[in-house]
């Protein structure tokens, strides 16, 4: 059972990687609009993992990805934010019932799901363009670009969510 | 003592996110004043061979376009070499070439970046060198940035940090060629002064005092000018002859003398000194 989870783990990370690098990357979707589907590695990621390997995992992803998409280490910072961020963001989405043990993702209601996959979304993609483009007086091609992508991303991640979705037991 | 390993202990995740923070924004910020980052790119052996075999399978679909292109362009060249005047056989010696032309795939493609880079597949091997120009047989597409023994990665014309010399055809009069990031088909001349008599339309070529790109090789046409704040110079718009979201074949152009003439010209500024 152990084992089959890692395993789990481990072919999620690559599909996604292969997944956003080969197909979402080339999409350009309206002309800029490449969904970051990849966010859904740190959404499904066990609660109750270790904090600090999770983190170096967020490193990780974000860093493979980076070397396919020449963003220098822009993908891996902003993974690594929401990685840390995540415990603060779902005490905000469930209350402080999800450091129970028996929480269970599945188990929560819909527009909990939908609010803790956006808010991982907006705080990701706000570092992210925030450091690909690096310079203030661009704030409104930051934010256009955040809504813009973000939408993109919400919707994508969550038909694979609901593709992918584990059954509810 | 103890309360400093208790610090460390009670902060551990905080401190490692602030540590991988700290060196992804030093691998980030160092490209942006400089180079891009010298292993954080995708010509390495594990990305590029992934990207080559995705590639491979979607150049299929692009076949017919590819090979109309290709002929258009020899209907060019051959028209060109028909009507030549003289026949000149000392041009055919290697030796005297100033230019030499090696083809490439591109494998990984972008434009909606602020720093666009493009993936092509031809590396040290093919004795490809960064800081040689890539062209398409439509007009410049960029510059050589990174090598690996099998791929390369070009440093597109969209992207902030480009900037070439380019001028108007049938002119001498120069500028640079640099991008806002705003659209992908659209990029900006500056420093054409004043005085320069411009209509929309008018053809932007490479200009000659780069050691990268040949003199003369097309870029796009001026679709918008304005004066820029100081009223001296134009900010002009030039619409690409490139379609740069579908580029399949690229040719990359070697100037043989180019070590030359930057020998030269260091020696020429520390005389100066």
């Amino acid at each position: 059972m152990v084992s089959n989870y890692y395993f789990l783990n481990v072919v999620r990370f690559l599909l996604l990687v292969l997944v956003q690098v080969l197909v979402f990357n080339k999409l350009n979707f309206f002309g800029f609009i490449n969904p970051m589907v990849y966010i859904l590695f740190l959404y499904w990621y066990p609660i109750k993992e270790n904090r600090a390997a999770f983190i170096g995992l967020g490193f990780l992803l974000g860093i493979a990805i980076d070397f396919f998409s020449d963003t220098m280490a822009i993908h891996a910072a902003s993974t690594i934010t929401i990685a840390y961020m995540r415990p603060a963001i779902m005490r905000f989405v469930f209350g402080v019932n999800f450091e129970f043990q028996s929480f269970k993702l599945s188990n929560t209601t819909r527009v909990q799901q939908i609010t803790f996959l956006a808010l991982l979304i907006i705080v990701h993609h706000f570092v992210f363009f925030t450091l690909e483009i690096f310079s203030l007086d661009n704030f409104l091609l930051i934010l256009k670009k955040v809504l813009a992508t973000g939408t993109g991303t919400l919707i994508l991640c969550l038909l694979f969510g609901s593709l992918f979705s584990v059954r509810k037991e | 003592m103890q309360q400093i390993i208790n610090f460390i202990i009670r902060y551990k995740n905080f401190l490692l996110y602030v540590f991988l923070m700290i060196v992804s924004l030093g691998f980030t910020i160092q490209s942006h004043s400089y180079h891009q980052s010298r292993f954080f790119n995708s010509s390495n052996w594990v990305t590029g061979n992934i990207l080559r075999t995705s590639n491979n399978v979607s150049t299929y679909f692009g076949l017919d376009q590819e090979n109309q292109k290709l002929m258009e362009e020899n209907t060019y060249l051959r028209k060109l070499l028909f009507n030549r005047t003289q026949i000149d056989t000392t041009v055919l010696d290697s030796v005297q070439q100033t230019y030499t032309i090696t083809t490439a795939k591109v494998i990984k493609n972008s434009f909606a970046d602020p720093r666009n880079y493009i993936t092509i597949d031809k590396g040290r091997k093919d004795s490809v060198q960064p800081d040689m120009g890539v062209i398409t047989s439509k007009g410049i597409l960029g510059i050589i940035e990174n090598t690996s023994n099998n791929f390369s990665t070009v440093q597109s014309i969209l992207n902030e940090k480009s900037n070439i010399n380019a001028k108007i055809k049938n002119t001498d009069h120069f500028g640079s060629l640099v991008w806002n990031m705003k659209q992908y088909n659209i990029v900006q001349l500056v420093d054409i002064p004043r005085l320069v008599p411009l209509t929309i339309g008018d053809t932007i070529v490479t200009g000659g005092m780069s050691s990268i790109f040949p003199e003369g090789i097309p870029i796009g046409t001026i679709r918008k000018f304005d004066l820029n704040t100081s009223k001296s110079f134009y900010n002009i718009d030039v619409a690409l002859f490139n379609d740069m979201t579908n580029i399949k074949n690229v040719y990359i152009v070697k100037n043989t003398y180019r070590e030359e003439i930057l020998e030269l010209e260091k020696q020429t500024e520390t005389n100066g000194q």
